[in-house]
């Protein structure tokens, strides 16, 4: 009997050891071959993101011009004083607006630049004088009887980062400090709300992130007019010439881009990158048939029609092959001879006067006649050389417009000076950028979250250093960039969740992400089976005979001992 | 089924990892009516955004680009009839400056920005569906294999040409709807000699050349839609009215092809210009679309007749070869055209009716311009003096043999050739078993270059110049293995087999038709593709036939069989051993017998004990 109980015993530890085998070594071992790589990603960091707090800081330097104040209340000016605005636009993102106000006197050069005969000079010499940074405005202050301004305007705003701010009639001299500065404060607001970032364009551009309740229908068109963000632009100039046999069009595309369009993109490249080109398509033609107008003996268009316009010429203008980036269309179209003069009627059944209409995140089109070129007698085809001036008036206005350069209306008592030979002004180009930079930091963050979510969702997924590495880095951009927009460095924050925004879409539409090597579990499972099957039961079962053996022997005891 | 159940589930896996990207995008609240349903559509106005510059005198701007078609008919021996278009589309544009800003007349601003972007010096691609039988129908005008076939040369400032050939790829299988995004690095090969730059420049480093074929690819409508976008006129005026694809493509050959190349703007040639040809050849086999009559007509071809030329166009043309014509007897031409034109193409002096259809009066009364009668052709064709054709020889799925023969005709020249061959990796040949023979002889190649292929990665490149002698037929073989190819490296329908593109056979050929090799004579475009130096030789360039071969094709269940066995094998394996270690083995006593059990049961019932 010894021999048997040995042997038992052999058994049983032979049973026990494959079992410590087969978990100490198998199950990690097939754990480890069969699973997909994940690199680390910063899950903490990218939670934090998803509660975006931004703070958009900026400078106000308000000077007074001599006769605005006395010298007690120049010296007893306090010297910052910051406002913030607090808005919660929803759970998850709240906006902290901060102006940080300097106050201090004019210098002599400065008084100087302000004694010249117009509004424009003073404001070309006060620039001249010293050049704000980006983002920053000066609040020159000037006195009642300042000539610089006709006489019901009372804020002029400069073509920089300057305005004039006449002080009211009441406000003579004697006036306490304090009064004198709660009558400027809701007038400086006022030049904010025209010069740098307002609500409205934030929320705008927070878009991507925050839903919003549709308040009403004209501030919707106005947030979706203009273009998303995105590093570049390609812009078309398309000249649609419907009938060859009729019209021999001849355009200086090449001159007019050079002296009207150029020098605005070369003001927006710190936005953005812009391609340009241009092509004439022949035998291209609207998709609507316009009404004949007999009383005027000209054809129609009317707004309503205009949405089926673009459909088959789109397929004509073919996408730029070599980038992906939005392509921003403008359509020259000149009318067949035998549809024309066309003419386009807004909603109120009145001729536009522009002749031309723009589609919201699609580019603009323009209605050409040219009847001026017919004479009796002519024989087609007639030559027609394009009067590029005029074309270019009207795709520069619809640019500025899809690019989103918002002429918000100023109050009445403003004037503002006509933009130079660069179609934009400074504050422009920082309003933009105010709102190019929430709305890549609000996109940036959603594609990184939305990432983050996926990966957490679908265990699969294969996470390659590479991926890894673009989602660092574009969370460390979203913090640079936020941290930027804190202090108030427009320049720098925009180009921070630039590439932010680059980099999130890179991780984001990774091919490798998408690879092939997914199986579902139970069909990985309907393979395993034939191995763990036959495997596991005869562990098991021994395992399940020992310890009723144990349990056997310890209850033996138990009754011996009894 | 089996493999079914092996493939299915991973798309039907893959499809649901879209959904979840899907939904879990569009859990980012976004705008309300954001999206393609809306768009508003605003009346501009412009205010005081206008710059308010001088307006600049409008001078009228000197077009630069010209545009010119033509049709060649050709009835061809067989009796069926070859219809060849040429486009052609000169873009007075210097790429060598780099200028950014790109302004487009003409020329399609598609093709420009690849060109542009990816330093294209020429371009060259062809899609055709079906096989150009050289020995009935004579040579083609322009020779393209079946399937695409793209070679481009790059500018030699593109330091990455792997990368941007890639690149290049797949835009211009989104521009052209093919499937060219499948070339990659393993059916893509570097030709030392047969592949020349056919446009102007001194740049023959075939580090920038890159060819390349997919002779699988099926060309249809959506290849013809796209290359009808790239001419000025489009489809809506002067021939190009004519390409209609059901016609087209009802026919026994249609062959579309694009080539871009910079060419000599003046005789001088101190500046470039870029050209862009767009051919399009079809043969159409009218005997059996036309009720059994043998009439043809352009009506009858394509469906469509002609109304005007396109207005864009400074040459318009239509040839008729009535070369074998000359007295009326096969065909009539109505109305007829009392101009007559003569070119030398390919060797040999055809003549031609002409009909321009920039003058009005072309069209006259009839709308249908051409309307034959045809006859038998009587007499010979002239046969092709070069002319090629390619098997595969051997049994089973192990070896092989692939068999090129090519042919001169020429019945007292010899010339040279050039044979390119680029064969998959997965056919792996056997270079030492190759054999040149003419005549039962050995005809040793004088220039071989030959590069081997790597698994997965690149083909086999074999060159080879060779002389072949008159009236001969010249043999090139060379065996091959055929590998086994990972399952994912299967086609959806394995064992239709796999296609091994044409071999291509370059040749200065001997003529005995002086060619003219001026080019300040304007000349027919079908008649001045290839550069031409010599006046007693004219370049033809033949391509054989792409060969089908059969791999070893597994079973596509195996996978999951062989896993099933090998599970359990070793279930099986591993059960006997754990119960030879885990069991305990003891010697039982042997049980009683059954005649003894029965017999103690009988003892018990008795009361006697038992045995």
């Amino acid at each position: 009997m010894a021999v048997t109980e040995v042997e038992r015993r052999r058994g049983k530890l032979a049973a026990l050891s494959i079992a410590a085998m087969v978990i100490l070594v198998g199950v990690p071992l097939w754990w480890k071959t069969t699973q997909t790589y994940r690199a680390w990603l910063p899950v903490a960091q990218i939670n934090e993101l998803a509660k975006l707090q931004l703070q958009l800081s900026a400078d106000v330097e308000v000077v007074f011009a001599r006769g605005t104040a006395t010298p007690e209340q120049q010296k007893k000016v306090p010297v910052t004083q910051t406002q913030d605005e607090d808005h919660a636009v929803d759970e998850d993102t709240t906006l902290r607006y901060r102006h940080e106000t300097r106050y201090r006197t004019a210098t002599v050069m400065e008084e100087d630049a302000l004694k010249q005969p117009t509004a424009a000079e003073a404001d070309l010499s006060l620039h001249r004088l010293s050049e704000s940074p980006c983002g920053s405005l000066v609040i020159y202050v000037i006195p009642e009887s300042s000539s610089l301004l006709p006489e019901n305007v009372n804020v002029y705003i400069g073509q920089r980062r300057t305005a004039l701010l006449r002080i009211g009639a009441q406000m003579k001299v004697g006036k306490t400090l304090k009064q004198l500065l709660a009558h400027l404060e809701p007038r400086v607001k006022q030049i904010l709300q025209v010069m740098s970032f307002s609500h409205n364009d934030i929320t705008a551009a927070l878009s991507d992130r925050v839903r919003f309740s549709p308040d009403n229908k004209e501030s919707i068109a106005d947030s979706m007019r203009a273009f998303k963000s995105s590093p570049g632009y390609e812009i078309t100039f398309s000249l649609l010439n419907p009938d060859p046999k009729s019209h021999r069009l001849h355009w200086d595309i090449e001159g007019a881009v050079q002296t009207y369009i150029q020098p605005l993109l070369t003001k927006l490249s710190p936005v953005a990158n812009f391609s340009l080109d241009s092509q004439i398509l022949y035998y291209a033609m609207l998709g609507v048939n316009p009404r004949y107008d007999s009383s005027r003996s000209a054809y129609i268009l009317n707004a309503d029609s205009l949405a089926h316009v673009i459909n088959p010429v789109e397929a004509r203008l073919g996408s730029n092959a070599a980038s992906s980036n939005p392509v921003l269309n403008f359509l020259l179209y000149v009318p067949d001879a035998h549809h024309s003069p066309l003419y386009i009627h807004d909603h109120k059944k009145r001729e536009v006067q522009t002749n031309a209409f723009h589609s919201p995140r699609w580019g603009g089109i323009m209605v050409y006649n040219v009847n001026g070129f017919y004479q009796t007698g002519t024989n087609f085809p007639v030559d027609v050389n394009i009067n590029m001036a005029k074309v270019m008036g009207v795709f520069l206005a619809q640019l500025r417009l899809l690019l989103g350069v918002q002429s918000t209306a100023p109050p009445s008592s403003f004037q503002v000076a006509p933009c130079g030979s660069s179609g934009l002004a400074d504050w422009e180009l920082d309003r933009l950028m105010w709102s190019r930079s929430v709305e890549n930091v609000a996109t940036a963050t959603t594609t990184i979250t939305s990432l983050a979510q996926l990966l957490d969702q679908i265990g699969n997924i294969v996470i390659n250093d590479n991926i890894a590495q673009q989602v660092s880095s574009a969370v460390t951009s979203l913090q640079l960039a936020v941290a930027e927009l804190e202090v108030g460095n427009l320049g720098f924050a925009l180009q921070y969740s630039k590439e932010a925004i680059l980099a999130s879409e890179k991780a984001f539409f990774d091919p490798s992400l998408l690879h092939l090597l997914y199986f579902p579990d139970d069909q990985k499972f309907a393979i395993y089976i034939p191995l763990f099957l036959p495997m596991c039961v005869p562990i098991l079962l021994s395992l399940l005979k020992i310890v009723s053996e144990v349990r056997q022997r310890r209850r033996e005891k138990q009754a011996k001992k009894d | 089924m089996a493999s079914y159940w092996n493939r299915n589930p991973i798309r039907v896996f893959v499809f649901l990892i879209l959904t979840v990207f899907v939904v879990v995008r569009s859990n980012i609240p976004s705008t309300p009516g954001e999206g393609a349903e809306e768009r508003r559509w605003e009346a501009s106005q412009v205010g005081d955004v206008d710059p308010g510059m001088s307006v600049a005198p409008p001078h009228p701007h000197t077009n630069t680009d010209s545009f010119q078609e033509e049709l060649v008919v050709r009835p061809l021996h067989s009796g069926d009839i070859y219809a060849s278009f040429q486009f052609r589309t000169v873009w007075e544009a210097d790429f060598s400056r780099g200028n950014k800003v790109s302004h487009y007349q003409l020329f399609p601003k598609s093709l420009g920005q690849v060109i542009s972007k990816f330093s294209v010096r020429e371009l060259h691609i062809s899609f055709t569906q079906g096989y150009w039988r050289t020995m009935q129908w004579g040579q083609p005008f322009l020779p393209s294999p079946p399937g695409a076939e793209l070679w481009v040369w790059f500018q030699d400032s593109v330091t990455d040409v792997d990368g941007t050939w890639k690149e290049l790829t797949n835009v211009l299988s989104g521009i052209f709807c093919a499937s060219l995004n499948f070339i990659d690095s393993t059916n893509t090969v570097q030709p030392s000699a047969a592949f020349k730059p056919l446009g102007v420049g001194n740049v023959t480093d075939h580090r920038f050349l890159r060819y390349a074929t997919l002779p699988r690819e099926i060309v249809c409508t959506e290849n013809l839609t796209p290359w009808k976008k790239l001419l000025p006129c489009g489809s809506k005026a002067g021939l190009a009215v004519l390409l209609k694809s059901e016609k087209l493509f009802h026919s026994s050959f249609h062959s579309q092809a694009v080539h871009i190349r910079p060419i000599c703007q003046d005789q001088r040639c101190k500046s470039t210009s870029l050209e862009l040809r767009q051919t399009l050849n079809a043969v159409f086999d009218l005997h059996t679309s036309g009720q059994a009559k043998r009439e043809w007509s352009l009506f009858k071809m394509f469906s469509r007749t002609l109304t005007e030329a396109c207005p864009l166009a400074s040459s318009s043309k239509i040839y008729i070869d009535i070369t074998d014509n000359s007295q009326g007897e096969q065909f009539e031409l109505s109305p007829a055209s009392s101009l007559l034109s003569q070119a030398v193409v390919l060797g040999d002096r055809r003549t031609f009716s002409v009909y321009d259809l920039t003058d009005q009066a072309t069209f006259g009364s009839t709308l249908s311009p051409f309307d034959k009668k045809w006859q038998y052709p009587i007499g010979d064709m002239l046969r092709p003096l070069l002319h090629a054709e390619r098997y595969v020889a051997g049994y089973g799925l192990q070896t092989g043999e692939i068999h090129t023969v090519m042919y001169n005709h020429h019945p007292y020249r010899s010339f040279p050739v050039l044979l390119l061959d680029s064969v998959p990796w997965y056919l792996r040949l056997y270079i030492h078993t190759l054999t040149v023979t003419s005549k039962g002889k050995e005809n040793k190649p004088s220039y071989i270059h030959y590069q081997p292929s790597k698994d997965r990665l690149r083909p086999h490149l074999l060159e080879m110049l060779v002389q072949l002698p008159p009236n001969s037929a010249t043999e090139v073989t060379v065996e091959f293995e055929r590998a086994l190819l990972k399952w994912t490296e299967y086609t959806p329908d394995p064992n239709h087999g796999f296609y091994v593109g044409s071999s291509v056979i370059s040749s200065l050929v001997p003529s005995t038709v002086a060619t003219n090799t001026s080019i300040t004579q304007e000349q027919p475009l079908f008649s001045s593709f290839f550069p031409c130096k010599e006046e007693l030789s004219y370049f033809v360039r033949v391509y054989t036939e792409p060969l089908l071969v059969n791999l070893p094709t597994p079973d596509f269940s195996m996978p999951y069989n062989v896993i099933c066995l090998t599970c359990t094998v070793v279930a099986v394996g591993y059960g006997s051993l754990y119960n030879l270690l885990t069991r305990s083995f003891q010697i039982e006593e042997p049980s009683p017998g059954l005649a003894k059990r029965i017999a103690n049961v009988i003892r018990r019932m008795r009361g006697v004990p038992p045995l």
